[in-house]
């Protein structure tokens, strides 16, 4: 085993210069960085991430703490506070992700524009991505999940059935079972096993308007027969680099989401995990309309350092820390 | 009965699927953001070892196969069975025609193998990458002959038939590839 980190002095370089780079820019764009807790109270109730849950040893008080999977719940009571325009460069944590684009503690960078169209919030996700990374080609592409969806399998995502896309998974992804599968599974299998390694490599790709159940917390739209959640993610090639949303600021949808989560977790036999009770107490107080999308910063600098495994460009990563 | 959850997969964890043992040869961990995530691995059948793709939904249970590689001598074979004993507690194990079929024709006595055994039984065998032997059955050797490239068929002590330049003599003892059955050069003298 090895003490020494897993990084070459270059890429640390890199890192250092990127996170001067993002904050000369959000500078200059009068964002103000901002600090919350990384322990809190409640977790992420989406049931697709997994908290790390710490037990304190002390009487007085020994209920949970969540390490934070992304700073959105705080970050969202500063903007019900009147903030304004906010970012944060932050470790966050997800249990049991590692991989070769994973790793459970990573830094995200997560920023807020109030008063923002989330396609104004993409033209600002381009221009930082493109500044950061000189050797992105700049014909980005901006299409929907639908038109993915049409195109590659004939299907329309937000008017199909668990039947259609169970068929579908079977005639284009070899050996993986459906029968365990629900929509939302169907539907990410069949986008990272074959629409996503389709993308450009050299440049940017943004996926947009979202099928409703994959809201998490954005906006709907009503569309003519269906809604679409109006959420996008960024990629570079397979490598998914960023997630924006126009924010939700209903307070009532917002405690829906929470509920409908933390019910998807009892059915699938999760650990059901403290609501952000604050969180929604500052959504009763309203928050200004609002785009806001978190980055990856390790995958970015993945790119940068032009490295194939997140672990590269981590000095301690998970199996060393 | 143990099991494996994939997040526990890695390269060689081995697990059973369908009855056969099989062992990870890449797992490659892939999740949107916000959505499901799945273990996408290649794996091989360690009966048949075809190489095949597969997915699993994360969280997904596999059963752990009881498949271990020992180092063992090979003894000889009696007709039906190819004898292996394990060095230091001079256990001995049988191996069948399924498990040696593969390596058969670079069964040497006294060479050591890596012998995969699943549930106790042999299951495979992996000859060294290198091994010497003797020179039973070929053409006289041409002297001063050392041309690049020129080659004659020659048998080997344990059958296999393999390709050797001109000046080598039968009786000789050659050095050969396993794994592509190349006649690497003549041993050196002992």
């Amino acid at each position: 085993m090895s003490w020494k980190p897993a990084t070459a002095h270059t890429t640390r370089q890199l890192r250092a210069q990127m996170l001067h780079d993002i904050r000369a820019f959000f500078l200059q764009k009068n964002v103000l960085e901002v600090e919350t807790p990384a322990l809190s109270q409640a977790g992420n109730t989406d049931p697709f991430i997994e908290s790390f849950q710490l037990n304190q040893e002390i009487e007085q008080d020994n209920s949970p703490r969540y390490l934070h999977t992304s700073p959105e719940y705080a970050m969202k009571r500063l903007l019900a506070d009147n903030s304004g325009d906010i970012y944060q460069i932050c470790k966050v944590w997800r249990a049991s992700e590692t991989g070769r684009n994973h790793n459970p503690e990573f830094t995200m960078l997560e920023w807020y524009r109030v008063g923002f169209h989330y396609h104004q919030l993409i033209q600002e996700v381009t221009e930082l991505l493109l500044s950061l990374l000189p050797s992105v080609e700049k014909n980005t592409v901006i299409i929907a999940y639908k038109t993915l969806f049409i195109d590659t399998f004939g299907i329309n995502p937000h008017q199909t059935n668990q039947r259609e896309l169970a068929n579908c998974v079977q005639k284009n992804i070899s050996g993986l079972a459906t029968n365990n599968l629900d929509q939302q599974a169907l539907l990410d299998a069949l986008l990272t096993h074959c629409i996503e390694p389709e993308f450009d490599k050299k440049s940017l790709t943004f996926i947009i308007d979202y099928p409703a159940e994959q809201s998490a917390l954005a906006q709907l739209r009503t569309e003519k027969n269906y809604q679409v959640a109006e959420r996008f993610e960024v990629y570079l090639g397979t490598s998914e680099l960023a997630n924006g949303y126009q924010e939700e600021i209903s307070y009532q949808r917002n405690l829906e989401i929470l509920d409908t989560e933390n019910a998807h977790r009892k059915t699938n036999q999760q650990t059901i995990v403290t609501q952000d009770k604050h969180f929604l107490h500052a959504m009763k107080a309203g928050m200004p309309v609002t785009s806001g999308v978190a980055i990856g910063l390790d995958r970015i600098l993945m790119i940068l350092a032009n490295v194939k495994s997140i672990q590269e460009v981590i000095n301690f990563p998970w199996e060393s820390a | 009965m143990a099991t494996y959850n994939t997040s526990e997969f890695k390269s060689g964890l081995k697990f059973i699927m369908d009855g056969d043992p099989y062992t990870i040869v890449e797992n490659e961990f892939v999740k949107p953001g916000k959505g499901q995530a799945f273990s996408r691995v290649r794996i091989r059948n360690l009966k048949t070892n075809r190489v095949i793709e597969k997915t699993f939904k994360s969280g997904e249970k596999v059963e752990a196969a009881d498949v271990m590689e020992i180092d063992m001598e090979y003894l000889y074979e009696d007709g039906e069975f190819w004898h292996f004993m394990e060095p230091t507690s001079f256990e001995q194990h049988a191996a069948g025609e399924a498990a040696v079929t593969d390596v058969k024709f670079w069964l040497k006595a006294q060479e050591q193998y890596i012998v995969t055994l699943w549930n106790g039984a042999p299951l495979s065998i992996t000859p060294p990458n290198f091994i010497e032997l003797k020179i039973t059955e070929c053409d006289p050797g041409v002297q001063g002959n050392t041309a690049q490239g020129a080659t004659k068929p020659a048998i080997v002590e344990t059958g296999a038939q393999i390709k050797v330049p001109l000046f080598v003599e039968e009786g000789e003892v050659v050095k050969i590839d396993t794994r592509t059955g190349e006649y690497l050069s003549r041993a050196k003298e002992a």
